[in-house]
């Protein structure tokens, strides 16, 4: 089986691999790109700990297939820090201690810069709805949810 | 799996050309979410995986003399965010909006949604109350085909080998209409519906009800319009006794069965009460 050229846009930087056409963007990610913060829970698209920002949308990399990637511009979990300056998201997570075993994390945290890019000024339950594709089997969703708000409202500066 | 092919043609002759030369099963990819479940459940085992967002057309919303031309790609998130959608067709728009969650509407579209052919799909009786239609695009050449005709059984279509759907032309919403797809679940998001109802209504200066449109979803093995619904409530302002007569007509269209989300006594009670609640809201919303 002959393997796929993909050229692609990955946390800023251009990137390419080789895919075979039934690999996920996650499988890309970890696999091949070794950027392993994304995580495989459910592979299904029901758990979110694999969500990714592709083309300005949170979505669910394994439900992407590599070789969608062609052209795109990723956004990883390794690419929301500027630096080694935490996001305010990453801050705040840390903050309220709103994680614990932290599989959830790098998806949720992607999420929610998806959400605080389009709406700086979420309710709470549009917060709770935008990362109802998120789960979490720790935290009851409640520090999280103190995390989101509290970054939204440091981002705008209130 | 090893034998997976990929292929995103960039155009319709492309991709006609690629279903009809296609060994084996041919399976059409839009935003995926369904079909890469499937194929890493081993639910389905295409050989070849035929990628159509590529197609000029068949992303994107397009207004037309009044009415809409939604790519049969286009993410349901990206119809959640148009104007134009929002004030016209509301219904669809909620409807096609409860579809997985926010990652999943980043993907999710239309014409996989309909295609997959689940009798639950949220967005299928909306589109049929609002008289949606699909170009159907194939070796045959092209054909308008109304949502309701699409889906023949779970699972099934009425599309033919090497046909499939480029996009969805809406009408123009005629004045004081409107609709509204309400479903229910046991919880409030992430769930499959375990009955949806689509309505739309179109109402004259009076109020008076000129024109409506009733469908239902999960209740059947396709979704399926009530036509004696909308009958009880053309010619009324939506009053009480027009309102028992859509109930019961909507209960009466129902063949469902019994899972875990639901018996068929729930179900086609259900079926009554949301088809009256959706007609209350699209009625609303018509300006009664």
């Amino acid at each position: 089986m002959s393997k796929i050229h993909v050229t692609t846009t990955i946390n800023g930087e251009p990137a390419e691999f080789l895919t075979e056409p039934q690999m996920s963007l996650l499988d890309i990610l970890r696999d091949e790109m070794h950027l392993t913060g994304s995580k495989e829970g459910c592979g299904s698209g029901d758990c979110g700990a694999c969500s990714v920002i592709m083309d300005g949308r949170v979505v669910c990399s394994c439900l992407v297939l590599g070789v969608e990637a062609e052209g795109k511009d990723i956004t990883t979990i390794e690419g929301i820090a500027t630096g080694e300056d935490l996001h305010p998201v990453q801050r705040k997570f840390l903050e309220h201690a709103a994680l614990q075993c932290g599989f959830c994390t790098p998806g949720l945290i992607v999420a929610t810069k998806a959400l605080l890019d389009r709406n700086p000024d979420p309710t709470e339950t549009e917060a709770r709805y935008w990362l109802a594709g998120n789960l979490c089997r720790c935290t009851g969703y409640d520090k999280i949810i103190r995390a989101v708000m509290d970054a939204a409202a440091e981002m705008r500066g209130a | 799996m090893s034998s997976l092919s990929y292929a995103a043609p960039t155009s319709v002759n492309e991709a006609v050309g690629i279903l009809a030369g296609a060994q084996g099963l041919a399976k059409i990819m839009s935003g995926g979410t369904d079909l890469l479940v499937q194929l890493r459940s081993g639910r389905t085992k295409p050989d070849i995986i035929v990628d159509t967002k590529k197609i000029p057309g068949i992303m994107g919303i397009k207004e037309v003399d009044g009415g809409f031309v939604i790519g049969a790609a286009t993410p349901c998130s990206v119809i959640g965010e148009h104007a134009g959608m929002n004030a016209a067709y509301p219904g669809v728009v909620e409807a096609s909006g409860l579809i997985g969650s926010t990652q999943v509407q980043g993907r999710c579209s239309l014409a996989g949604n309909l295609c997959n052919a689940s009798p639950a799909a949220d967005s299928v009786p909306a589109m049929i109350a609002a008289r949606a239609t699909a170009i159907v695009v194939g070796p045959g050449g092209q054909r308008a085909v109304p949502v309701e005709q699409i889906v023949t059984g779970p699972g099934r279509t009425s599309l033919a080998k090497g046909e499939f759907i480029l996009e969805f032309h809406l009408p123009k919403p005629a004045p004081r209409s409107s609709d509204a797809y309400l479903r229910f679940i046991p919880r409030t998001e992430m769930d499959i519906a375990v009955v949806g109802a689509g309505v739309s209504l179109t109402l004259d200066a009076s109020g008076v009800i000129t024109d409506a449109r009733v469908a239902l979803g999960a209740v059947a093995p396709t979704q399926v319009l009530v036509p004696e619904g909308a009958k009880a409530l053309i010619g009324s302002k939506l009053d009480d006794a027009a309102l028992a007569k859509l109930d019961a007509a909507a209960r009466a269209v129902c063949n469902p069965i019994s899972d875990k989300r639901g018996t068929i006594d729930f179900r086609i009670k259900i079926a009554g009460v949301l088809a009256r609640r959706a007609a209350a809201i699209a009625y609303k919303r018509a300006g009664g």
